[in-house]
């Protein structure tokens, strides 16, 4: 859920159902759009995660610290970028940031997966008044706005914070919306035939989660797990952006902090600017194209098989 | 009866976010390792060079302890902070402007955030169903596919990125607007209204964008489902022209899950215009945030915070009583 606020979440689970549901009626041409949507979002982000976690054992200084460099050097072969107002390589301060946030990313949606499944698989599964309880939670959850929280507790624990103190609490905020989706699929598993079907062949509960409903779940945790990765990389980026996260860490979020608060506009250092928005923005379709991509590829197998 | 169960339970629903929000809000400074005391204490020693006497320092502590509904376990802080929050609306005086009552900076930077945010939501959600309701009926056209283009690329751009962008397009390097807006004060005249429509319209652009991608993209998805619906078919077949077959049958019955989908995210798009607010110094709620976090104010801070919870979820709860008068099921059920 999220800053982004505008989260990933609410698609997947609006458009997940309708497609799963699309009949194969235009098999040939539906396969070739969804096997190049997840195609052209795991190139960008094989080449994205590959490039920012290889190049930094080359890095020639460590970007974070200031005034390593001349200031304000314009794009060279030295530096392709050029250097920022704090005398920082923004090339090499950006590909740490790419580390960085989607690092954070992964780790807050390992947390969030792990909570999310807990939550809603149990609210599901279980039902009656826990999970009449549990999902009043939920719902409050998803309603409180994140940010005011967030800005709230940038403010109290700002300067003693670490990066990963951030990753905690963004997963503390952030698990609601993915327990919603789980919730909501293990209500429907529930009253599947096949699950059903298997009870009564006689497999024990291990062999129906492991055979049945894993196979099914995980492709929705997988997507899941990628909108949350989205989430959780916007939702840094968003306090960074206004200063209530660890600046001093670059991310995608913290370089933009930086250029907005030297004036990189008035002063004429584009790259500075532009060179974040564009690696974000590419990031980020990167990391939708495969979570949508993902999704159809799933759905359109259920309907084939 | 199905009507009344529903407001009931909606009603319900309301009242505990409150209650969980209110409550959270509560607990977050009390379960942090800081005390807003002893920061304010310090910075107040560091502006007198450190010349306050340990007596002062005392007095003061005490001082501030009342004034912030410190004192007392924390039953009685709870109790006395709920009333003062939900009875009285007083979050006491700010920090930075003191004697400024908080509930006066609010209440006076509320219409700000609430023009902007009602306006641009309701834009972005009129367009972006328009636009997906055209690009799921025709989605055998290829035409449509290029309309979904423009979701898929618009909505997994993260906000402060579009803002930062918006800002950068519009404001430099086409100059049509702005760079750092300037709101007018005091009394209203026809000249001031425009030139804060004028300074209003790029975070306005800004938030749009934002909520346009994914109200394509929904839309879209729910109105090829609705489109493929045994009753389009049989429309077809009565000889409704396509126009009605879209508007009347597929439209009406894919707005419901949007109308749903829009009470959920509105704490989102409530999050995405205090961003906004922030990045173009709109002087909204957002803004006001912003500089008492800077500031250490927290009593600015829990207000505001207090408010942005009461109205998400009263938002939330006006849009879940209208959706009855658009679903007949749940009147006849």
């Amino acid at each position: 859920m999220s800053m982004d606020i505008n989260n990933a979440d609410p698609v997947a689970l609006v458009v997940a159902p309708p497609v799963a549901g699309k009949p194969g009626r235009r098999k040939g041409g539906l396969l070739w759009l969804l096997n190049a949507r997840l195609a052209v979002g795991l190139v960008i982000l094989l080449v994205m995660g590959l490039g920012s976690f290889i190049l930094p054992y080359f890095a020639p200084a460590d970007p974070s610290v200031q005034a390593t460099y001349m200031r304000n050097l314009p794009m060279s072969g030295v530096h392709w970028l050029g250097t920022n107002a704090l005398g920082q390589d923004i090339f090499w301060f950006l590909v740490f940031a790419i580390k960085n946030s989607l690092m954070l990313g992964i780790l807050v949606a390992v947390g969030v997966t792990i909570v999310a499944t807990i939550v809603g698989l149990s609210a599901g599964y279980i039902g009656g008044a826990f999970e009449r309880i549990v999902m009043l939670f939920v719902d409050t959850f998803i309603t409180i706005p994140l940010l005011p929280i967030l800005i709230i507790l940038g403010a109290l624990i700002r300067g003693n914070t670490s990066f990963f103190t951030v990753g905690l609490i963004i997963i503390i905020f952030g698990w609601a919306w993915d327990a919603r989706t789980v919730r909501a699929m293990a209500l429907s598993l529930r009253e599947r035939e096949f699950i059903n079907m298997a009870r009564f062949s006689g497999a024990n509960t291990v062999d129906i989660l492991a055979k049945d409903i894993f196979p099914y779940v995980s492709a929705y945790i997988l997507v899941g797990f990628i909108n949350t990765v989205l989430f959780a990389i916007n939702t840094e980026a968003t306090l960074a952006v206004i200063g209530l996260s660890k600046v001093e860490v670059p991310t995608l979020g913290s370089i933009i902090f930086w250029a907005l608060s030297y004036n990189a506009l008035f002063t004429g250092q584009y790259p500075w600017i532009v060179a974040p928005i564009v690696a974000t923005v590419t990031l980020f379709l990167g990391l939708f194209l495969t979570s949508t991509g993902f999704n159809q590829a799933f759905a359109s197998k259920r309907g084939v098989s | 009866m199905g009507v009344l169960a529903y407001v009931a339970k909606r009603f319900g629903l309301y009242l505990a976010v409150l209650f969980i929000g209110l409550t959270i809000t509560f607990m977050l400074p009390r379960l942090m390792p800081i005390n807003p005391v002893d920061g304010y204490i310090g910075q107040i020693q560091s502006r007198a060079n450190g010349t306050l006497t340990p007596e002062a320092i005392e007095e003061m502590r005490a001082n501030l302890e009342v004034l912030y509904g410190l004192k007392g376990d924390i039953l009685t802080q709870y109790f006395s902070y709920l009333k003062r929050v939900v009875i009285d609306f007083d979050f006491g005086p700010s920090f930075t402007y003191y004697p400024t009552e908080v509930s006066t900076m609010i209440v006076t930077a509320l219409p700000w955030t609430l023009g902007l945010l009602l306006t641009s939501t309701m834009i972005a959600w009129l367009l972006g169903n328009m636009v997906g309701l055209v690009a799921g009926y025709f989605h055998k056209h290829k035409a449509a596919s290029v309309l979904e283009f423009v979701g898929i690329l618009l909505y997994p751009i993260p906000y402060y990125i579009l803002a930062v962008t918006v800002l950068l397009l519009l404001a430099y390097i086409f100059p049509i607007f702005p760079l750092s807006p300037t709101f007018p004060v005091g009394e209203m005249t026809w000249a001031k209204v425009g030139m804060i429509i004028y300074n209003s319209l790029l975070p306005a652009i800004t938030l749009v964008l934002a909520g346009f991608g994914w109200n394509i993209l929904s839309m879209k998805a729910l109105a090829v489902a609705t489109t493929e619906e045994p009753y389009v078919t049989y429309a077809r077949l009565k000889g409704a022209s396509n126009w009605t077959r879209m508007t009347r049958y597929v439209f009406r019955n894919a707005l419901l899950p949007q109308v749903t989908a829009l009470a959920l995210s509105l704490g989102m798009i409530f999050n995405g215009a205090l961003l906004t607010e922030i990045i173009f110094s709109y002087p909204g709620i957002g803004l006001i945030m912003r500089t008492a976090a800077t500031g250490g104010d927290y009593n600015v801070l829990y207000g505001a915070i207090t408010l942005s919870i009461l109205a998400v979820a009263t938002a939330g709860l006006v849009i879940d009583l209208i959706y009855p008068l658009l679903d007949p099921r749940i009147r006849t059920k």
